[in-house]
């Protein structure tokens, strides 16, 4: 039967198997949305911005696994969602972003509402279409879902004019896409994991060190048993938390800049480091002559262009994290050989050493609301099981260091831009996939009023996230550089004109509750999770104003060079 | 070092600047590219003449391979390659110089593809090098124009590029 173009870019994301579709309107995309509207199959999510629509698909995606769909208009309406796509792109998140165009015969006429969307896309996709005729739909989606989804994932932008969506064709979804120029490698070479595994029961401190990948590669189980096995500390990077149980004895915490010092500390002593699905940002790294100068590099990853981009590695391993691992736990439980026990006795000891610094340490008996004191209340409140979204800034890395995830999935953040106003909307996609979870916005009082407009669609759609306001009336990380390295002048970086978020929260029809004693703490997050669980609910705490994030490594500075509390 | 990279494209519109704007926004540097169909008219080929440390070549590769776009590769310079570009030299031509011009391009192998009573215009082919001596050569002569299509390439022997 033939079909509209409109129509068949429906039936084909249906084929798709999504179910939600995070969006808003514009006259390229009025065909589309007309055929949206007649069929239930797919719910349609009605954003207050394209920025949001796309935070929002991301969430939905790094929460689920699966990949997250927009769709938006020619013009502005594919401008505005850039910031989302290149968040994406930069944490490798799967996501198929669907862009009107104008008509055909008026591309690059500088038509109404005409921008070049593949152009100006380019740079922050794993790869992008101009869709030119109508019978190239079906096929040309079910491209972008594979490309999205395989390899390393990443966002993938269609960009469809409007002629195209209101001819016909007949439909018929492809089941099987080949591409003679897109294979990605997902099985480790087995010769390459036989020598991996060599090095690595030579070890007599090694370190495992694992990121994004691991989460990407639903290889959390797999990983687990191989580090568990091993008997190794492990650390996770910002993206990787959650991939291991962060209340797990081995575990030494997150790396890097605001990393913890016994993680940092092993890494810089390790003489075997094993790397699986992370990418040796240089926010983990610190600087490249003083990292891990004593340690053989084996590393696990599917992008063959991450590795030995900033490090040289001395065994890469190039493949899906899961495959590669599976392949390894079965060598190492074959492997008569194990760690030397007296190395890694004396290897642990250190450790425990580092650990006993108690970097994170602050004060507990302090009048005003530490930051540090909410996040951890909150896991206590959501008995470590929430989804937590977070925005960018001090808050982030609070959350990081003191929420301990147990679990993969439940760490919602932009790691790689590092986009404030990424919180909120992300949180909502969660709340949308998981509806009777409990998810979490943690956020400051600058990030919050980023998207704050999406605070409209939570209460269209009932979506009762709670907002942790960590209120201090600055832009905090860009304040706590300034007091380092500008001798406290702080240019710009006060924001205590803000609105009264409570009155905003209710404002919206939503529950706001303002905190400023830290006896009140604990009451005000349990009636988030309980008295007001259906409601969204804004939780503006008043903290401490210029409380820092440390441990910090400095710019210029090894992981062994950290400045302490 | 300066390294040869063949590619196979597919022939789609906006692989050619996939390619370019790679090199724009990680700062490789491009000394030339050039790009045209194949005999298999799905696919473009394109030639492209870099230079950087080895890792720096080895991340280009890398890179180049992950685009969608790219079906296959090869660095030329690894191995015996066959290296060639196409000069068109517009100079002048009149007193002594005239037969001058004649001679160095009978010495370099060009050829006069066009002549007015002021100018010659020389045809020639041949790896940079020589094109460049070419140039060198004609220090004492006036050069109003000079276009060169950038290297193109292929592996000696049974060694190719193709699907
Ligand atoms: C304010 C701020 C402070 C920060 N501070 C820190 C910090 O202290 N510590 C820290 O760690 N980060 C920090 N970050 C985050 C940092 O910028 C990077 O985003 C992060 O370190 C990258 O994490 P990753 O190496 O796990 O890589 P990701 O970006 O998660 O990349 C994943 C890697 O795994 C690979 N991969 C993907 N899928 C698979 C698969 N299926 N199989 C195999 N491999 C796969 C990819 O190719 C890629 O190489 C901070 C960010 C901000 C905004
Ligand atoms: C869109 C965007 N603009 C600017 C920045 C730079 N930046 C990083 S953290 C930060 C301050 C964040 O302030 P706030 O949200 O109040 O959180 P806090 O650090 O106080 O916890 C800024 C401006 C950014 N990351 N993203």
């Amino acid at each position: 039967m033939e079909l509209t173009g409109a129509e068949i870019v429906v039936q084909s994301l249906i084929e798709e198997g999504v179910e939600h579709l995070f969006g808003y309107p514009g006259g390229a995309v009025l065909h589309i949305y007309d055929a949206i509207h007649r069929q239930d199959k797919l719910q349609h999510i009605l954003v207050r911005h394209e920025q949001g629509a796309t935070h929002a698909a991301d969430g939905y995606a790094r929460s689920t696994g699966k990949p997250g769909v927009v769709l938006v208009t020619s013009g502005p309406g594919a401008t505005n969602a850039v910031t989302g796509i290149a968040t994406a792109y930069m944490d490798s998140i799967p996501m198929v972003v669907l862009t009107g165009q104008v008509p055909k015969p008026l591309i690059g006429n500088d038509a109404f509402q005409e921008v070049d969307s593949v152009g100006i896309t380019r740079p922050v996709v794993k790869h992008n279409f101009l869709i030119e005729n109508v019978e190239d739909i079906a096929t040309t989606i079910k491209k972008a879902f594979y490309v999205a989804t395989t390899g390393r994932p990443g966002p993938v932008v269609v960009d469809i004019p409007k002629d195209i969506t209101a001819a016909k064709a007949v439909f018929s979804y492809p089941r099987e896409i080949k591409m003679r120029s897109y294979n990605p490698t997902v099985k480790g070479h087995p010769g390459q994991i036989k020598k991996a595994l060599d090095i690595i029961l030579s070890a007599k401190r090694p370190m495992i060190y694992t990121g994004g990948g691991v989460i990407l590669s639903n290889a959390s189980e797999a990983l687990t048993e191989f580090a568990r096995t091993l008997g190794a500390p492990i650390t996770n990077t910002l993206m990787g938390l959650g991939a291991y149980p962060a209340s797990d004895k081995q575990f030494v915490g997150m790396l890097g800049m605001h990393g913890t010092y016994e993680a940092n500390m092993a890494m810089h002593n390790c003489d075997v480091l094993i790397a699986i699905g992370a990418r040796f940002d240089d926010r983990v790294t610190g600087n490249l002559e003083k990292f891990c100068p004593d340690a053989r590099i084996v590393h696990v990853d599917v992008d063959p262009a991450s590795i030995s981009k900033n490090v040289k590695v001395d065994v890469p391993i190039v493949g899906d994290v899961k495959q590669v691992m599976d392949g390894l736990n079965k060598l190492l439980a074959a492997d008569k050989r194990h760690l030397e026990a007296g190395a890694m006795e004396s290897w642990w000891q250190q450790i425990e050493e580092w650990r006993a610094q108690d970097c994170l340490k602050y004060d507990r008996d302090s009048d005003t609301i530490k930051p540090q004191y909410v996040v951890e209340q909150l896991h206590e409140a959501t008995k470590g099981d929430a989804f937590v979204a977070s925005d960018v800034g001090q808050h982030q890395m609070f959350a990081a260091q003191f929420y301990g995830f147990d679990k993969p999935r439940r760490w919602i953040n932009s790691g790689g831009l590092g986009t404030m106003g990424f919180g909120l909307p992300a949180a909502m996609g969660v709340q949308v996939a998981f509806p009777d979870e409990t998810v979490a916005c943690i956020t400051g009082e600058g990030s919050i009023q980023m998207c704050i407009q999406e605070l409209a669609t939570c209460l269209q759609y009932g979506l009762p996230v709670k907002i942790i306001n960590l209120n201090n009336g600055y832009l905090g990380m860009v304040r706590q550089w300034q007091e380092f390295f500008y001798d406290k002048r702080y240019a710009n970086s006060v924001m205590d004109v803000h609105p009264d978020f409570v009155a905003l929260a209710e404002a919206y029809g939503h529950v706001g509750i303002r905190i400023d004693k830290p006896e009140d703490v604990r009451k005000a997050l349990d009636d988030a999770v309980g008295k007001y669980k259906d409601r969204l609910v804004f939780l503006d705490f008043v903290i401490d104003r210029e409380e820092n994030v440390y441990p910090m490594i400095p710019a210029g500075a090894g992981l062994n060079e950290m400045i302490l509390v | 070092m300066k390294h040869i990279i063949s590619i196979l494209l597919e022939n789609e519109s906006g692989a050619l600047s996939r390619v370019a704007g790679l090199f724009s926004a990680r700062a490789y540097n491009i000394e030339s590219l050039t790009v045209a169909p194949t005999d298999d008219e799905t696919l473009s080929r394109m030639t492209l003449v870099t230079s950087g440390t080895e890792e720096i070549v080895e991340q280009i590769m890398k890179q180049l391979n992950k685009l969608v776009d790219v079906v296959k590769l090869i660095d030329l310079t690894e191995s015996g390659h066959i290296e060639r570009e196409l000069m068109l030299a517009k100079v002048q031509a009149t007193g002594n110089a005239r037969s001058e011009v004649k001679r160095l391009a009978d010495i370099f192998r060009g050829s006069i593809i066009d002549v007015t009573d002021t100018t010659y215009t020389i045809e020639m082919t041949g790896k940079g090098d020589k094109l460049n001596a070419f140039l060198t050569a004609l220090s004492s002569i006036t050069i109003y124009e000079v276009v060169r299509s950038g290297a193109i390439g292929i592996c000696r022997g049974e060694k190719s590029l193709s699907l």
